[in-house]
């Protein structure tokens, strides 16, 4: 096995074979989740501690899912239940959950460059699971994955990400991704929500006009706008924000006809996406939850540096 | 008090327009002689045979954090990193705990140095009461107590009303008032500079025009009310250009840039290096670049450390929780040595960047050496490597971003009052 990374910090270290590895590893995993005893024993006697100091429930569940099917022993941490309320900092949390001896913390952040804070410190590996607008490698692999499966390649692919570019740790992780993987990258979003300098990041172009960024494009990745995060300095409102930045049945058609409609969820139906379009047939959004749950146990089973993958 | 005579160094001060090779004689506090082939009795003889004398260095921008922070630092820690560094003259920062905004606070300050302290220090009372930005401190008061200069640094005054009478009450008692020109709602929750790095490491940002939309606000009151305005820390191209602007209609400015900002560009923060973390945060190559070149046109009058010791577990922590600022007192010399070594600057200027431009830029007696004036005397030797090691620094904190770097240049022997306070 040509995997040497011992930890998941981002996919800025990645090499473009570290994630053809991954993806083929996911691919052979994702036979298991359609048997009838969902389980292999790749992982038995590892334990998995999935730290999430941030809200999450997809990828969560996700990462704990992919454990229990590699038979690891999996618990989970909650921003509001863990010591991070009583005022401990983040590294003796880590070093008192290192003391219990986990093999992998994955973990989810609100502050960038969390992730590899720990790594520096703990001895596990560590998989980041998600850090402030820094990255979220294991959703660009599920989108790689899941455009694998619908375009057969991930070469020559136009992809346009629309939508709050600045706070997105999933567009950096998939110009990452999509740039190593010889994709172009188009991008548009608000004025307000373009930081300066993405385009130096990949094969990225930026749009200021959302149907100059869909035109002919193989893939049409919709980002969540995060409400609960939004001032009023931001946009003007919701409703503006969907007439210009949403994907409804109107402009999806700019795409190539063939073109897929992808979303990180949680979508907001109505603002970003249109329920037409959310539901409609070019929609993969749920193949890319499916995938989610391979493309961790590759993930886990890669950096755990267990020997074989022991699907039969 | 000893006689001491350094002997055989190139004797530099600016203020005197003196650049020779020849002898400095120290008796009773006072520089007694400068001149070649001096002879005394009985002195402490230092050979400065290939070294350069100048007058103490200047500091004009220092966190000394007493009272109430002494365990970042304390007067008596404080001091002695500034007379390793080559100090004999500072001044401190009034955002102590109390904050420096009241006459027994700065009494407190001026007895504990008189007790305690290595070098000279001139405490920077606040502008505002308690930091606040709302009412002003009583300035006329403090500058009898000996103060020389306001300034509400780390939190910069946002109400330009009380920007205006504060500029307005200073000017009579001939206080300067040194602005930390930043404005707070751009800054918003900006961690490090705006731009492609802040982009890549998913940080936010605090964009140059924060900056550079405060300094125009300070310089145009200052052109309105005729005060006198230093501004603290430039960090952007635009700032730079500012200020240069205004010196050249008459506007009453001066500024300072600190070795950080000249050296380091906000390349500094990958791997979410806390010890890069300050405020003003480093900045583009092209803004260190400006305030290089105001370094070397004169725009920029003084080199000032904004030294700010943090505790390890202010720094040892997310990026964005960290503290901001560095230390800086013991590597400020050869940073600035550096500029001469690249050509950016001669040595005299360098030095007076370190010495009368800082002084009278706040107006402290500082940075001269005259027959007949206080023996405040720094020898360096410019041409030593050193490495720099965080813990052996002497201040108390050890935050600096140039841990393991070679540096060039060091104080070999600091002399305040006549009395040496430091020897290699």
């Amino acid at each position: 096995m040509s995997f040497k990374h011992k930890h998941i910090l981002g996919i800025e270290q990645m090499s473009s074979e570290d994630i053809e590895t991954i993806l083929d590893t996911a691919d052979a995993f994702k036979e298991i989740n359609s048997r009838d005893i969902k389980k292999v024993p790749t992982l038995r006697g590892k334990t998995i501690i999935n730290a999430f100091f941030e809200a999450s429930t997809r990828t969560r569940l996700s990462f704990e899912i992919a454990g229990k099917r590699l038979s690891a022993d999996t618990v989970n941490i909650s921003g509001s239940t863990s010591s991070v309320v009583k005022g401990e900092t983040l590294e003796d949390t880590a070093r008192n959950i290192e003391a219990m001896a986990p093999d992998i913390i994955v973990i989810r952040h609100g502050h960038s460059g969390a992730p590899h804070y720990l790594a520096e410190r703990v001895g596990c590996s560590i998989v980041n699971a998600g850090d402030g607008a820094h990255e979220h490698p294991s959703q660009a692999l599920l989108d790689m994955m899941t455009m694998r499966e619908h375009k057969s390649r991930i070469e020559g692919l136009e992809v346009a990400i629309i939508g709050d570019i600045t706070h997105s740790r999933v567009v950096r992780s998939n110009i990452y991704c999509l740039s190593k993987m010889g994709a172009n990258v188009r991008l548009c979003g608000p004025g307000t929500m373009l930081p300066p300098g993405i385009e130096q990041l990949g094969n990225v172009k930026v749009h200021s006009d959302m149907r100059e960024a869909i035109k002919n494009v193989d893939v049409v990745m919709m980002l969540r706008i995060q409400m609960e995060r939004q001032s009023n300095i931001m946009l003007p409102s919701l409703r503006e924000y969907a007439r210009f930045y949403g994907l409804n049945p109107a402009n999806v058609n700019l795409a190539k006809p063939d073109a897929i409609v992808m979303h990180p969820g949680p979508m907001n139906r109505g603002v970003e996406i249109s329920s037409v379009v959310a539901d409609g047939v070019q929609n993969v959004i749920l193949d890319q939850v499916e995938n989610g749950v391979a493309v961790r146990m590759a993930l886990l089973y890669l950096v755990s540096g267990v020997e074989s993958m022991q699907t039969s | 008090m000893a006689k001491i005579l350094i002997k055989g160094g190139r004797v530099i001060s600016p203020a005197q327009d003196l650049d020779d090779i020849c002898d400095v004689l120290i008796d009773k506090g006072k520089v007694a002689a400068i001149g070649k082939g001096l002879e005394a009795q009985g002195a402490e003889v230092i050979d400065a045979d290939g070294k350069i004398v100048t007058p103490g260095l200047v500091d004009i921008h220092v966190h000394l954090r007493d009272p109430g922070l002494e365990y970042k630092e304390d007067i008596a820690s404080g001091t002695l990193s500034a007379v390793t560094g080559g100090f004999t003259s500072i001044a401190c920062m009034p955002n102590t705990k109390p904050v420096n905004d009241n006459l027994s606070v700065t009494n407190y300050i001026l007895n504990k140095v008189k007790q305690e302290g290595h070098c000279r220090v001139f405490p920077i009372a606040s502008i505002s009461k308690g930091l606040q930005g709302e009412s002003m401190t009583e300035m006329g008061e403090l500058k009898e107590a000996g103060v020389y200069g306001v300034s509400d640094d780390g939190k910069p005054v946002g109400n330009a009303q009380l920007m205006r009478r504060a500029m307005e009450y200073a000017k009579p008692f001939g206080l300067t008032i040194v602005t930390h020109a930043e404005d707070l709602e751009l800054v918003g929750s900006g961690v490090m500079n705006e731009g492609p790095v802040a982009t890549e490491l998913g940080l936010k940002g605090i964009p140059w025009v924060a900056e550079d939309a405060a300094t125009a606000r300070e310089i145009m009151l200052a052109e309105f009310t005729g005060a006198r305005l230093h501004v603290a820390h430039v960090s952007t191209k635009g700032s730079i250009d500012l200020v240069r602007q205004a010196k050249q209609r008459g506007v009453n400015v001066t500024c300072e840039a600190t070795p950080h900002h000249f050296t380091l560009t906000d390349e500094a923060v990958r791997g979410y290096k806390t010890n890069a973390k300050m405020n003003p945060p480093l900045r583009s190559a092209a803004d260190r670049e400006a305030v290089r070149q105001g370094i070397a046109d004169g725009t920029v009058d003084a080199i000032a450390t904004d030294h700010a010791p943090h505790h390890i577990d202010e720094k040892n922590v997310e990026f964005n929780l960290a503290m901001n600022g560095v230390v800086g007192l013991e590597t400020a010399l050869p940073l600035t040595l550096r500029l001469v070594e690249e050509g950016l600057i001669d040595l005299p200027q360098a030095v007076a960047l370190m010495t009368s431009g800082p002084a009278a830029a706040i107006g402290i007696p500082a940075g001269q050496l005259a027959e007949g004036g206080v023996a405040d005397v720094t020898v360096i030797d410019a041409t030593c490597e050193w490495t720099v090691d965080a813990q052996q620094l002497v201040s108390k904190s050890k935050n600096t971003p140039f841990d393991g770097w070679t540096m060039k240049g060091a104080a070999l022997c600091t002399i305040v009052g006549g009395k040496i306070v430091y020897q290699k």
